[in-house]
């Protein structure tokens, strides 16, 4: 066994490196971590956070490299290893079935030693020593999501872990619960217990962790305390410069352009959300911003708007006051609505197709008589949106799912701008994108607001949403909130509102919910 | 250690050699057959893959057979780019045959006089039609009721060859028929021209030919063809293009269910010229296989059309020239199947000789994804 | 009255390969793996068991080369479907036409040959019961073994963590993985299973029922397994009730013809699959049955590491 001579890190990776096909993701990356330590890996999307956790969990072998845990030298071959050396791991895709209940759900994720009725006990204790409110009979389908990552984290409790890795945990929380959340694992540290912390929020960071590990294209920029370092200094670190500015002109909003009234429309699959009694109007000239924690009704919102679902009656949605509550995709967008879909591959594009091909899901015109495709223009409009949005591609004949993340991301964005929409809706407009390529983004939708046309975001990112949007309004539980002007409007309200509390004029109520 | 990981791009080139490597095992895996069995292996090979093409009597049996094999091979390859996955082109070959020949000998025995011009076009037309209407159960019951057409369209199969036995045997005997089971010849003015003098070769081959030419241009020049096969790559993508997957359902159906009811009738007033309980020797089942080798697109599905076709006249060959059992010809088509999906994972993914620590359980990693 | 206990115990001997095939089936389908070969796998299955049976004079010899015959069957199918992530339907299809080729060549020199003594079973004592005995008791101890085996499996899969782990990885693969769950050889296991099952269901039908070799034996017994799956919406006791449902129809157009009923026998032939496309349809139709109980990752390919 190799032993260090120094008091030995709870965790430590020397040299870890992993190469991807197309990617370097890991290059000779180091990282300590103290005893009882709460330390982030910060990083944009595309630096190699998760590969690294990945790494360190046994979920994928590094090339290259060593791991060593309180002194000792380990190789963590697979999850099973790395629960045998008590290391766990809360997701940021949870790893949770909808058809089993949450006792369950944690049953699987710990050895077979137990009965159920043991783990259903255990979980009852857990939860309570930390304040943690989860009934262990519930089917995991009925949760929200901030209730399905209560699940997760118990599960990882429940292992008695000395490392607890948790990747981008708050980008499904209210701020409320992510105070919350906080207070567990200061608790949880303040145990002996390390944690390991994945972000790319820097306020986040400097709240509450006491290290930082900063990646950078699959290296390490630097090691340091963020709560000594400043959101510039980190941000410094993590793309090389400061956060890139956007300019912002105040929005001249003109006629309404989209609008639902009263949108009532029941779930279409069995775990989905009701939408009810929708009111909401996007102007010209506006970008109106819809913040909510995901599951709250996001995605059959956008589908009644979008025209994927045409069960609406057809007065509920107006585009320029036509009804069009019952048309299809098609109609929409001959009367200029385009939208950009939370999923790239596989839905905003065809993973394997070429991104001249990719052009036809939402372009007609290549289309020429009688159906005939007209492949050069094809090409020649692809090539263009390319160079337009700068869109690091080996050309128009490049398969979708060869481009990274951030620069698929701008073509499938590029694509509907450039067909000139009167009204554009985006979900999830920078999910795993990277930072420069987020900014780029932005940018454009702001250009495309300026130009006079009227946006909707739908964004978890409530960062994102006070960037760019003029309006916001807040959707809980498939309600719509009364809409804010964004310069009035703070993130402790929109919090208190993702709750579904806005009617309420008084106190805080019941506490974080979702 | 051999190492498994995913290309960035679907390899173009292995897209084509993936068939011919699979071609080149089944040859090794049926040499080796031949020889266990007790043949010289040159010889059987020989029998299958050379004869043949030796006469040009031969070469027109084997675009003969090829014939309903192609058609069928086509509709079918329209069916599953859109993922739907239409299993009984045989049942619908049947009711194409049955239909046609039903026409035909209502013709012969009702005597009527309209010439050749008329009467094949209007016997093939009721091939379609019934092809159709069997292929549109099946999606009829997708579309009202979402039961799997898998499942359902093979049922049909098995209806559909009692339904054949029936007529055969009963209503549509020929009374002069000395008790066979199948029906009059059928008159000569519904019976497919000849296209080779001294050969069996109807025009069936040529209109093949002109259909590849036709489903090429469908499948990648139109915006029909394109709509059919987004739906069969990403339904979720299909949707947010609008596009309607009840049409792709119906449309796809609708053509592979024609395409096979055609091929069933060409070979009932082809080569057969009236109806049998053989009329088919499994063409719908053997044109799944040529449509897989021939990577689901038309001018593959020519030659693998071909190349099946010659296994089965290799395999009568075999027979009665080496005593090989007949059902030596369905061994080695299941084997190229199989060999063929093995090897189309070379499409998607490198073998790779790594010195490293193996990195077995990260087998796909796109680009996009490592964060 | 003998004539209605008769039909009962025919009904249960017709069904018997049907829920045997069916039960593998399910243990499959489970995991997440559709596997579309079951056609094929109970062709070659019933000419190995039947050819075991001849040459060793014994029925369990017979059902054991069975079972190893779908089993080999199953393996060929799994490696490909699971390590080589090929597609599910494809390959399933494959196996089928494979699996028909390959028993009608082996069994070429089969055709035509006796199994010698078709032995009696009998539940001694239960048997002599009036019409009780005659419906129930006088079946082939695999009659039995597939009612018990009914209910093994639904006690294993509902009630035990070993199918809590089969139904998680059926359900999502990908989470099953991150909990360090070993989804490949799980669905590896579920496909051996599924093609045991399946050989020692061909097996029956050569061996005992029938009981002689033709090409094309099985005729389509083991699409109907695979739609009795879905009919059952995935559960053990519906899965056995399928079965005999199908059973009785089958034995209906034998009990008609018997009856003198003026209907062409090929059109009594028929019937199975005719109700097989009915029942389909008719559960189909309720989506939210489907999908409560139908595994999630059902045909879809699983990738670790991604």
């Amino acid at each position: 066994m190799n032993a260090r001579a120094e008091p030995a890190y709870r965790l430590e990776l020397i040299g870890i490196s992993k190469q991807y096909p197309a990617v370097k993701a890991n290059d000779r990356i180091d990282l300590r971590v103290a005893a009882g330590e709460i330390h982030a890996v910060l990083g944009e999307n595309g630096a190699g956070k998760s590969t690294l956790m990945k790494i360190i969990y046994g979920a994928v072998r590094p090339d290259a490299g060593e791991m060593f845990i309180d002194g000792t030298r380990v190789r963590v071959r697979n999850p099973h290893d790395a629960r045998a050396q008590r290391i766990a791991m809360v997701f940021q895709h949870f790893s949770l079935f909808d058809t089993m209940t949450v006792a369950e759900n944690v049953w699987l994720g710990l050895g077979r030693s137990l009965a159920l009725g043991e783990v259903t006990s255990a979980i009852r204790a857990k939860a309570q020593e930390y304040g943690l409110d989860i009934d262990p009979l519930r089917p995991v389908h009925t949760l929200s999501v901030g209730e399905r990552q209560r699940v997760e984290i118990v599960r990882a409790l429940l292992t008695d872990p000395r490392i607890l890795i948790l990747d981008e945990p708050t980008s499904v929380l209210t701020p409320q619960a992510v105070e919350s959340l906080f207070a567990t694992l200061r608790q949880l540290a303040a145990q002996g217990c390390s944690i390991l912390y994945i972000s790319h929020k820097l306020d986040e960071i400097r709240t509450l962790c006491t290290a930082c590990t900063v990646l950078r294209a699959g290296r390490v920029t630097g090691v340091v305390d963020p709560r000594c370092e400043s959101a510039a200094s980190l941000s410094r670190l993590m793309i090389g410069a400061e956060p890139p500015q956007l300019t912002h002109r105040a929005s001249e909003p003109g006629a309404v352009a989209l609008a639902a009234r009263g949108l009532t429309l029941p779930r279409r699959d069995l775990f989905g959300v009701d939408l009810e009694s929708i009111d909401l109007s996007v102007h010209a000239g506006e970008i109106v911003g819809v913040a909510g924690v995901s599951g709250n009704g996001q995605q059959e919102l956008l589908a009644a708007l979008a025209g994927e679902d045409t069960r609406a009656p057809p007065e509920s949605i107006r585009l320029f006051d036509r009804a069009i509550g019952a048309a299809g995709v098609s109609t929409r967008r001959r009367f200029g609505l385009h939208f950009v879909p939370e999923e790239r591959l596989g839905r905003g594009a065809v993973p394997p197709l070429t991104l001249a091909l990719n052009l036809l899901l939402t372009r007609r015109e290549p289309i020429g008589r009688a159906g005939w495709l007209l492949l050069g223009r094809m090409r020649a409009m692809a090539q263009s949106i390319l160079a337009r949005f700068n869109v690091k591609a080996s050309g128009p004949r490049a398969a979708a799912r060869s481009l990274s993340g951030g620069n698929l991301q701008k073509y499938i964005v590029g694509r509907e701008i450039d067909a000139r929409p009167k009204v554009l809706i985006v979900a999830q407009p920078t999910w795993g994108v990277d930072v420069g390529a987020t900014a780029q983004i932005r940018a454009e939708l702001l250009a495309l607001r300026d130009a006079g046309c009227a946006v909707l975001v739908v964004s978890e990112e409530l960062d994102e949403l006070f960037e760019i949007a003029d309006r916001l309004v807040v959707i809980a539980k498939g309600r719509l909130s009364p809409p804010l002007e964004t310069h009035a409007a703070t993130r402790e309200q929109i919090g208190r509102w993702m709750s579904g509390l806005w009617t309420s004029q008084t106190t805080e109520g019941a506490g974080a919910v979702g | 250690m051999l190492s498994v990981e995913a290309r960035p791009q679907p390899s173009a080139a292995m897209s084509v050699v993936s068939p011919l490597l699979a071609l080149a095992l089944t040859v090794a895996i049926a040499a080796l057959l031949f020889w266990l069995l007790g043949r010289d292996p040159a010889r059987g090979l020989g029998v299958f893959f050379v004869e043949p093409l030796s006469t040009r009597y031969s070469l027109a049996e084997v675009a003969l057979k090829s014939t309903p094999l192609i058609l069928c091979a086509l509709g079918l390859a329209v069916c599953y780019r859109a993922n739907v996955w239409n299993i009984g082109a045989e049942g619908q070959f049947l009711l194409g045959a049955i239909s046609a020949g039903g026409v035909a000998l209502w013709v012969t025995t009702a005597n009527i006089g309209a010439p050749r011009g008329v009467m094949v076009p209007v016997v093939l037309l009721a091939g379609i039609a019934g092809g159709m209407a069997w292929a549109a159960i099946a999606a009829l019951l997708r579309d009202r009721f979402n039961a799997n057409e898998i499942l359902v369209s093979l049922m049909l199969v098995y209806v559909a060859q009692q339904l054949l036995n029936y007529l055969v045997f009963v209503p549509w005997k020929d009374p002069l028929g000395f008790n066979f089971p199948q029906t009059k010849t059928f008159v000569a003015t519904t019976l497919l021209p000849n296209l080779l003098p001294q050969s069996r070769l109807h025009v069936g081959f040529a209109v093949a030919l002109a259909l590849v030419a036709i489903f090429w241009a469908f499948l990648f020049r139109s915006w029909g063809g394109y709509q059919l096969q987004i739906g069969g790559l990403a339904p979720a993508a299909a949707r947010y293009a609008g596009f309607s997957a009840r049409a792709s359902l119906w449309g796809a159906m609708l053509i592979s269910g024609g395409m096979a009811g055609l091929a069933g009738a060409m070979e009932a007033v082809g080569p057969l010229r009236q109806l049998t309980p053989h009329v088919s020797t499994g063409y719908g089942f053997t044109a799944i296989i040529v449509c897989f080798v021939g990577r689901l697109h038309p001018i593959g599905i020519v030659f693998s059309g071909m190349l099946l076709s010659m296994f089965l006249i290799g395999g009568e060959l075999g027979q009665s020239r080496l005593g090989l059992p007949n059902a030596l010809t369905g061994v080695f088509q299941g084997l190229l199947l199989f060999l063929l999906l093995a090897c189309d994972t070379l499409i998607d993914y490198r073998v790779r000789w790594r010195r490293a620590a193996p990195a077995q359980e990260d087998a796909q990693v796109s680009a996009a994804g490592a964060s | 009255m003998n004539e209605v206990a008769l039909l009962i115990a025919a009904t249960i001997a017709s069904g018997t390969p049907l829920a045997l095939a069916g039960l593998g089936l399910l243990l499959n389908e489970k995991s997440g793996v559709v596997n579309l070969g079951a056609e094929g796998m109970m062709l070659v299955a019933a000419i190995a068991g039947f050819a075991a049976t001849y040459h060793s004079g014994s029925e369990w010899v017979g059902f054991g080369a069975g079972a190893l015959a779908g089993m080999a069957m199953a393996l060929m199918f799994g490696v490909l479907v699971i390590w080589l992530n090929t597609n599910q339907y494809a390959t399933g299809l494959a196996l089928s036409l494979f699996g028909a080729g390959l028993s009608a060549f082996v069994g070429i020199n089969y055709v035509g040959k006796n199994l010698g003594e078709h032995s009696t079973y009998e539940v001694p004592g239960l048997a002599q019961v009036p019409f009780l005995g005659e419906a129930f008791f006088k079946q082939h101890p695999l009659a039995y073994i597939a009612a018990i085996l009914t209910l093994a499996i639904a006690w294993f899969l509902y009630r035990s963590r070993a199918g809590l782990v089969l139904r998680a990885v059926g359900e999502a693969p990908e989470s099953a993985h991150a909990l360090g769950v070993p989804v490949r050889g799980i669905r590896l296991a579920a496909v051996l299973a599924g093609g045991a099952l399946c050989g020692i269901a061909g097996t029956f039908l050569s061996v005992v029922y029938a009981p002689l070799w033709v090409e094309g034996l099985v005729s389509g017994r083991g699409w109907i397994a695979l739609a009795l799956t879905t009919f059952a919406t995935w559960r053990p006791a519906r899965v056995l009730a399928g079965a005999y449902l199908f059973g009785g129809v089958t034995m209906l157009q034998f009990q008609l013809q018997s009856e003198g009923v003026q209907i062409a026998s090929q059109l009594l032939t028929m019937l199975p699959y005719l109700a097989t496309i009915v029942v389909l349809a008719l559960i189909s139709r309720n989506p939210t049955w489907i999908r409560v109980n139908m595994p999630g990752s059902l045909g879809k390919p699983f990738y670790p590491g991604a």
